[in-house]
């Protein structure tokens, strides 16, 4: 019996942090990968601390849904999960390239716990960064006289949340799909206040590398990028802002493919994910591919 | 010949015996043997097992539930389910006829009614304990336990629920017919972790983590809470427990301590599974009150008429007791009416918001 457990920050305040997390786990559940899907929350419960004892297979795969590598997926969560010899040299990572680690947790002492590297920095996450864009923008083709930003935010607390930010989109931008592609960050050079200065295109997609939609995508970053000057009076999807038509496509987390770089993390650590995959990826699309009517 | 029966037989048959609850049948060589605390047959036929089987339905499906629905893939989910309806406590016979009317238990604010029909089929009827008298019809039906986290999520007035066991989940609901697995399921999506918890505590190892060891381990922002210890007493944590761990708060039972020497001098309550360490509310809201108990006291001098320092502690009490939306408009008698905090703002704060006139801090 193999079980998926994803695990992320939620929250004591905002009752859409776990949603994301609750909707890729049911997306996983209904194609059947695992007997069992279970979710575990800093924030909210069950707690990291007591989610393995909800589990009932042996062989156990933890995938944390946070963007970085960091204090979270390094400290927080390894110690939460009572993971025994945890250390993180046997990620041996660059920042960007953790992966997984076999361990054992000392509550569950007769489960196998494959420790799996953060969503964020798998490269599977940059096509869900592009699908963000096909879905804000209703056209699964987009690229053409668009340019894109993935929005960051910085190193103020985590360098590592930078590195992420960049290999994106420089693998997006090896794409040759969109015309420009720009890593902006919230709290240093280059800022996502100044969106429309790094851009020559018309329209511009914003894509906030966040795993759910709170204070940061829903009010700060439209604030700063001038789509309002009240986040409670709302937005319209595109606003022209300076010339530009910002199509701004709120946190990637809650986009549907985020279950895909999941069952990623879970097969690159040994999961039988059968062809979950594949399932999924046409699962979670909602717009309507080239030649499709 | 019911397929329980089928299915007893053929066990018997493949092991040499199957035992549940009192039953025992057994193949020996002079036939089969069927042994109940009531009656004795031997040298039975496979015939006449069946046909005496035939009078013991209800050890027959009972074995059927254990064995074959319930099985032992997950201790903790086939001791709760024996817990509900009473198994280990009353026999086969009494149970049965229990179960026919529906055996009731409470868990935190839920009901779970379990009964069998008659065709021994254990059915679940999950609810909120103030919908217990309801009719079932007068509910909002679910069938898929995982919509439970969809009526976990909000309380009565819509307001979001930070903490899965706070004593405010709302009721209008019911999961009239789950089966056993999906009951367990249901439970726990409504209080997550309660059963594996409760199930160790059982066994008498369950894993207690105290005040101190849950604070000790804390980094990042949370650190802090660790000099709010400063090994003079545990009155702040008395505090902390009784203001977040009260069962008018938390359907929990606290089991953690200061440490494992010092018990906390407020109760721990009276709910049905544990809580076995410091949760992550209590965890946030230490951080604000290590902040804030930081702080020097201050002689600060207001005059109030004894009517209004009563009303500054019925108002304190309202907030805290979660009552101020009980207090009706009009209803000026009540100190935290609306009204008269009102009139008592308008009198007594100035222009900056300072109770009679008087700065926090000094100018």
């Amino acid at each position: 019996m193999q079980a998926l457990v994803i695990v992320a920050h939620g929250s004591h305040l905002n009752p859409d942090s776990s949603t994301p997390t609750y909707d890729h786990a049911d997306t996983i559940r209904e194609v059947g990968a695992f007997d069992e899907v279970r979710t575990g929350f800093w924030k909210e419960e069950p707690s990291i601390r007591e989610v393995l004892r909800t589990v009932e297979a042996d062989e156990v795969y933890v995938v944390p849904l946070f963007i970085s590598e960091g204090y979270f997926t390094e400290q927080v969560i390894p110690r939460e999960l009572h993971l025994d010899g945890w250390d993180v040299a046997d990620w041996d990572s660059d920042g960007l390239s953790a992966s997984h680690v076999t361990l054992t947790a000392t509550d569950v002492p007769d489960k196998t716990v494959h420790y799996c590297g953060p969503v964020g920095t798998h490269e599977a996450m940059t096509d869900v960064i592009v699908r963000r864009a096909e879905t804000v923008t209703g056209d699964p083709n987009v690229g053409s006289g668009f340019g894109l930003a993935v929005v960051g935010h910085g190193t103020e607390r985590n360098e590592n949340s930078a590195k992420a930010i960049e290999y994106h989109a420089d693998r997006i931008r090896d794409m040759d799909r969109f015309d420009e592609v720009q890593a902006l960050y919230m709290d240093e050079e280059p800022e996502v206040d100044d969106v429309t200065d790094y851009f020559e295109s018309d329209d511009v997609v914003v894509v906030p590398l966040f795993v759910a939609d709170g204070f940061h995508t829903q009010e700060d970053i439209p604030e700063d990028m001038g789509l309002t000057d009240d986040y409670r009076d709302g937005y319209e999807i595109p606003t022209v802002v300076d010339g530009h038509r910002i199509w701004y496509a709120g946190a990637v987390g809650t986009e549907g493919l985020m279950a895909d770089v999941v069952l990623e993390r879970a097969a690159d650590a040994g999961a039988d994910v059968g062809d979950a995959l594949e399932v999924v990826r046409e699962r979670t699309r909602t717009t309507e591919l080239a030649g499709e009517q | 010949m019911s397929h329980h029966t089928d299915a007893l037989v053929a066990a018997v048959e493949s092991d040499g015996e199957v035992a549940q609850d009192g039953l025992t049948v057994s193949q020996h060589d002079d036939g089969y043997r069927l042994e109940t605390p009531e009656t004795r047959h031997d040298g039975l036929s496979e015939d006449e097992l069946t046909e005496a089987l035939a009078d013991h339905d209800d050890y027959v499906t009972n074995w059927y539930f254990w064995t074959t629905v319930v099985g032992e893939s997950s201790p903790q989910r086939r001791a709760y389910l024996r817990w509900v309806e009473g198994a280990d406590d009353l026999s086969v016979s009494e149970r049965y006829e229990a179960l026919r009317d529906g055996v009731h238990r409470e868990w935190g604010q839920l009901l779970v009614t379990v009964s069998v029909d008659d065709h021994g089929e254990r059915s679940y009827d999950l609810r909120h304990v103030d919908d217990a008298g309801t009719d079932a019809e007068e509910l909002d039906p679910y069938h898929e336990p995982l919509a439970a986290r969809q009526l976990a999520t909000y309380d009565e007035k819509g307001r979001y629920r930070p903490l899965k066991t706070g004593a405010n989940l709302a009721g209008g609901w019911v999961f009239p017919e789950l089966d056993a697995r999906d009951l367990v399921e249901a439970v726990g999506t409504f209080y997550p972790a309660s059963v594996p918890n409760w199930y160790r505590e059982q066994n008498g190892s369950l894993d207690v983590e105290h005040w101190e060891d849950t604070i000790g381990r804390q980094t990042g922002m949370y650190s802090v809470i660790d000099t709010w210890n400063r090994g003079d007493g545990h009155e702040h944590v008395d505090w902390v427990a009784e203001a977040c761990c009260d069962d008018s708060q938390c359907v929990k039972r606290r089991e953690w301590q200061y440490n494992d020497e010092t018990d906390l001098d407020v109760d721990g309550g009276d709910g049905a599974f544990p809580c076995r360490e410091p949760c992550s509310l209590v965890i946030a809201a230490s951080r604000k009150w290590t902040r804030l108990e930081g702080e020097e006291t201050k002689t600060y001098e207001f005059e109030l008429t004894p009517s209004e320092k009563q009303q500054v502690e019925d108002i304190i009490e309202a907030v805290a007791d979660d009552r101020i939306d009980d207090i009706r408009e009009a209803d000026v008698y009540e100190g935290a009416n609306r009204y008269r905090t009102r009139f008592l703002r308008a009198k007594l704060f100035d222009d900056d918001g300072n109770l009679c006139g008087v700065p926090t801090d000094d100018e």
